[in-house]
């Protein structure tokens, strides 16, 4: 048996420890209450006062930290004056118009584009990224805004994600050629990236309202932070896929360094960087609400005020116009990164220009258009198609007619699975689940891993919030394996169906983009306030993982593999169970990493229907402005999320091992 | 700004420096946008563009921000944000006073409108709980039963406002011995989602609903009678039915705060009084929340018809 431990221990000895381990676990779990107390609670005099650094820490940032020349906060001005420019330019364009001046006071020089000439030029876009099927689907999308009267809400939130997705995707590029180039910006900036990406939002958002000001920019930034490291991990990636072989030949033929990183490696690694850039795109989308709370307005405004008047049809609508926009981007940034490199050469400068006049003649033509004639201009209100107060009739006659039997569904699990899980996790002593951790670190991946996950659960005990973490542990953890029992299955009958699975991925992107918000008060219409609800919600976001990674999964296994099955004469229950299941786990292991991840960071919006866990304990911070609170509850998180990631990750490892789909590391 | 200053002003060329001549008014006043937070729910909308509304007749340029109601104050406190409109002594105090405590928020005075809260059902729940409204009816085992659930039985079920607001329940239900549970939504939607599913099925609940707001309007209910506050109350455990206890009462009634940079005082000192001048009650809000909420007006027309109406009222508050 590989791995690290086996050069010091056989496989008997292991199991002696593990069944030592075992009943010394459960003698102190049974009996240790009276004697050992300070195993269940961590004594209060010990706590570590990280809320309080942080909280001092920050004081230090806002009102004294200096450069010398500039104090800090100047620079965090600086930087967010720059930001502001692109995004006032892009929203000028888009929804506001060219003005002079601020205010009320402001005076419209040139309007902005039409909503006709937005939705032309994209169409030109996609035409030109894939072909007519392409603008035709992007157009769709912009229409669909238009037509349900989301227009000039969507080009505010359209204007912010032009700004921060470029942003994104360049920084978090940059950052990953500098740690494929250099070992020691890898290793320094691998713990940031996760925390940057475990750590809720909310966390963070007091110190940065501070330091970048109220509003759009500071949106566009939070945005940026939470959507650039799967765009930094995704390039290190890439770049480590490209052959040897054409480093090689670059390095033969005098590639200078900068020569060797912009003419073979990235073009090389372009369709790996491409699926950086379609996440980046989508978690900005996934954060329009949040930026919302912090003046950034557009679709997610709507949203929230829809829902404060409990309009659930007007929720919807907006909701829906947000996943437009991200199926209009996605696919565009897609076929972009199909798209072959031959461009159409025609004679003469309009020749091998094509687009570029046809947009520009777009522009012009429904420019004068639009002075002349206003319904070119504003799609004109009275065209406007609302579903009005048709989905809040829905649910209501749901409610009035099914209520009791969805109660009793939800009694039974709630008091069946969900209360006793819970009331488990929380009588646990501390010390004996980070020494469990502590263990199964060592078994997966020998001492490193033993004193990361024992460590990082200490601190989670030390900081006081063990209670809180439990109890965010119970939530996800049913989550995540309701979204896996639901997601799985799924992912294994829309692999094989190429139709089907085109439609499981507009779902899926669907769960992923429509802010949760939207279907939240519906489901506690209809399942009250509580853990059951916000189960729903973090199964709703979570189960598209669970689905994507399943399907990518079977999808990958070698076909001669299925074919020597099928050979050999097994049945198709067979061929999935034994041989094409047993090869894509190692995909299906990611998949529930990052379910997992998914649960995780939908604490926040769980917060929002009365829950007490770790998502609440930052809400709150969030809502007294205590950035150490909300950083030290959030940093539990972060803990929780790299506990489960690295174990998983060793655990997929071993099995990649084991199915010989990779050599053994030691 | 007039039409015919609009007009000219378009017509040449030097547009920037007549925009920024164009607000004579006070002349001695920034021109810089006075920037007024807009929140998530329809009374703070209405407050705000009044007030925003009648700064514009005075000349001031004015600037709308959406923003959270407790995020605000990372701007109102660096200036990046003016003025918000409806801080609630009930809800916001807190943030308000630490606020407050750093010297670069100021309180702009009352607006006038009183915060009622209190524990609220819906009215067919009478025939089930007879003795209600008085807060005794409620200590009745078979009262509790009615408002119980499968996770709550035999204690009734009370659903309080989030636990950022406080509010005190979970002691009132200890200090007066109510057989209930007390369960806290997230939000005020989830709190008002719950109330609208119960409502369409006539089914029991007992929950926090604060005015002015849409709901007493739309629900036929009332609000529990409990011992009326008074500080004392709340700080003297003697006070009251129970003599160990505190809150063996009902909540506070609150005032309802305009807070704002304190700055503002220096920028514009005109539109500084005019904010402080302020005021507008309960029932003229209510009447305009539901104009908006239930009736499917906008709020742009519903503030307009308020500023028709009460034109001598507001020229008070900017001197005309």
């Amino acid at each position: 048996m590989p791995g690290p431990t086996s050069s010091t221990f056989g496989p008997w000895s292991r199991r002696l420890i593990l069944v030592v381990f075992v009943l010394a676990f459960i003698t102190l779990w049974q009996t240790g209450r009276g004697a050992l107390p300070w195993a269940f609670e961590y004594p209060k005099g010990a706590e570590l006062p990280l809320a309080r650094w942080i909280g001092q820490f920050t004081k230090w940032l806002l009102n004294e930290a200096t450069f010398g020349l500039f104090t800090f906060s100047q620079l965090t001005r600086f930087i967010s004056s720059v930001i502001d420019l692109p995004y006032r330019v892009v929203l000028s364009l888009l929804s506001t118009g060219f003005l002079s001046g601020r205010g009320s006071a402001a005076i419209q020089l040139t309007p902005s584009l039409s909503y006709l000439t937005v939705i032309g030029l994209v169409a030109l876009i996609g035409h030109h990224a894939g072909g007519r099927r392409l603008a035709l689907l992007s157009a769709a999308c912009l229409a669909f805004v238009a037509v349900f009267g989301q227009w000039s809400s969507a080009m505010v939130t359209l204007a912010s994600i032009v700004v921060a997705v470029p942003l994104g995707v360049a920084g978090g590029g940059l950052l990953g050629i500098l740690a494929y180039r250099h070992r020691w910006v890898e290793r320094l900036i691998g713990p940031i990236l996760d925390l940057m990406q475990t750590i809720p939002v909310f966390a963070y958002l007091v110190p940065i309202l501070f330091l970048f000001g109220f509003g759009p920019t500071a949106a566009v930034l939070a945005t940026i932070i939470f959507a650039m490291p799967p765009m930094t991990r995704v390039t290190l990636l890439a770049l480590r896929r490209v052959p040897g072989e054409l480093t090689d030949l670059g390095q033969i033929i005098g590639c200078t360094r900068a020569q060797m990183t912009w003419r073979v490696l990235v073009p090389t690694a372009k369709d790996g960087l491409m699926v950086g850039v379609n996440q980046v795109i989508m978690l900005s989308l996934n954060m329009v609400i949040i930026a919302a709370m912090i003046g950034a307005g557009g679709l997610g405004f709507d949203v929230l005020a829809a829902l404060r008047r409990l309009d659930i049809g007007a929720g919807l609508e907006s909701g829906l116009a947000i996943v437009a926009l991200a199926i209009m981007l996605d696919r565009l940034s897609q076929a972009f990164a199909e798209k072959t490199g031959a461009a159409p050469a025609g004679p003469g400068w309009t020749g091998r220009h094509p687009y570029l006049l046809a947009g520009l003649a777009l522009i012009v033509v429904a420019g004068f258009g639009g002075l002349v004639v206003p319904a070119l201009q504003t799609y004109p209100a009275g065209a406007v198609l609302t579903t009005g107060t048709f989905w809040s009739r829905v649910v209501e006659w749901i409610n009035v007619n099914y209520f009791d039997d969805i109660e009793a569904v939800k009694n039974a699990l709630l008091l069946g699975v969900l209360v006793p899980f819970k009331r488990l996790l929380l009588d646990l002593p501390w010390l004996g689940v980070v020494a469990a951790l502590g263990l199964l670190g060592w078994r997966l991946g020998g001492l490193r891993l033993a004193l990361l996950a024992g460590g990082l659960s200490f601190l989670i005990a030390a900081l006081g919030l063990w209670e809180k973490a439990m109890i965010t542990v119970y939530l996800c953890g049913i989550s995540t394996v309701v979204a896996m029992l639901i997601g799985m299955p799924i992912g294994i009958i829309a692999a094989e169906r190429r139709g089907l699975w085109r439609w499981v991925q507009v779902v899926i992107d669907t769960l992923q983009t429509l802010p949760s918000f939207v279907y939240l008060m519906p489901a506690v219409m209809l399942f009250r306030v509580g853990d059951f609800t916000a189960m729903i919600a973090v199964v709703a976001f979570a189960v598209a993982p669970a689905i994507r990674y399943t399907a990518l999964g079977l999808q990958g296994v070698d076909p001669n593999l299925i074919e020597a099955g099928r050979s050999m004469g097994c049945t198709p229950w067979q061929l999935l169970t034994r041989i094409k299941l047993r090869l894509a786990l190692p995909e299906m292991m990611l998949g529930l990493n990052q379910t997992i991840m998914f649960a995780l960071s939908m604490l926040v919006i769980t917060a929002l229907v009365g829950t007490r866990d770790l998502g609440q304990e930052v809400y709150i911070a969030l809502t007294k402005a205590d950035t150490g609170k909300g950083l030290a509850a959030g940093l539990c998180v972060a803990f929780i999320a790299i506990i489960a990631d690295r174990l998983i990750g060793a655990a997929a490892a071993r099995a990649r091992v084991r199915l010989g789909l990779a050599e053994a590391v030691s | 700004m007039t039409l015919s200053k609009t007009l000219t002003c378009l017509t040449q060329s030097a547009c920037i420096a007549l925009a920024l001549g164009a607000v004579p008014a006070v002349a001695q006043e920034s021109t810089d946008p006075i920037r007024l937070t807009l929140h998530d729910w329809t009374g703070q909308l209405i407050t705000t563009q009044i007030m925003g509304e009648v700064l514009k007749q005075a000349g001031y340029n004015i600037e709308y921000v959406q923003a959270d109601y407790l995020a605000q104050f990372a701007g109102l406190e660096t200036g990046d944000l003016s003025v918000a409109m409806e801080m609630w002594e009930t809800t916001g105090r807190d943030a308000m006073d630490a606020a407050v405590a750093t010297g670069n928020v100021e309180v702009f005075g009352p607006t006038g409108m009183q915060a009622k809260e209190e524990w609220w059902y819906p009215s067919y729940m009478v025939e089930r709980c007879p003795g209600l409204p008085d807060w005794h009816a409620l200590l009745e085992p078979a009262c509790a039963e009615a408002f119980s659930t499968a996770e709550t039985a035999p204690k009734g079920r009370y659903l309080g406002g989030p636990v950022t607001w406080g509010g005190f329940d979970d002691e009132r239900v200890e200090a007066l011995g109510l057989p209930f549970e007390v369960i806290h939504a997230g939000t005020d939607a989830a709190l008002f989602a719950e109330l609208e599913s119960a409502y369409q099925r006539q089914a029991p609940i007992l929950l926090w609903i604060y005015a002015p707001h849409w709901a007493p309007a739309k629900y036929d209910g009332a609000w529990v009678e409990f011992p009326t506050y008074e500080a004392a109350c709340y700080t003297d455990p003697s006070w009251g039915l129970n003599p160990d206890m505190a809150y063996d009462c009902g909540k506070p009634f609150g005032e309802i705060w305009k807070v704002g940079w304190a700055g503002v005082k220096d920028k514009w000192p005109g539109a500084y009084e005019a904010i402080k001048a302020f005021t507008i009650d309960n029932a003229e809000m209510g009447a305009m929340i539901t104009a908006v909420d239930l009736d499917g007006q906008s709020v742009e027309a519903v503030v307009a018809a308020w500023m028709a109406e009460n034109e001598p009222r507001w020229k008070a508050w900017i001197g005309q």
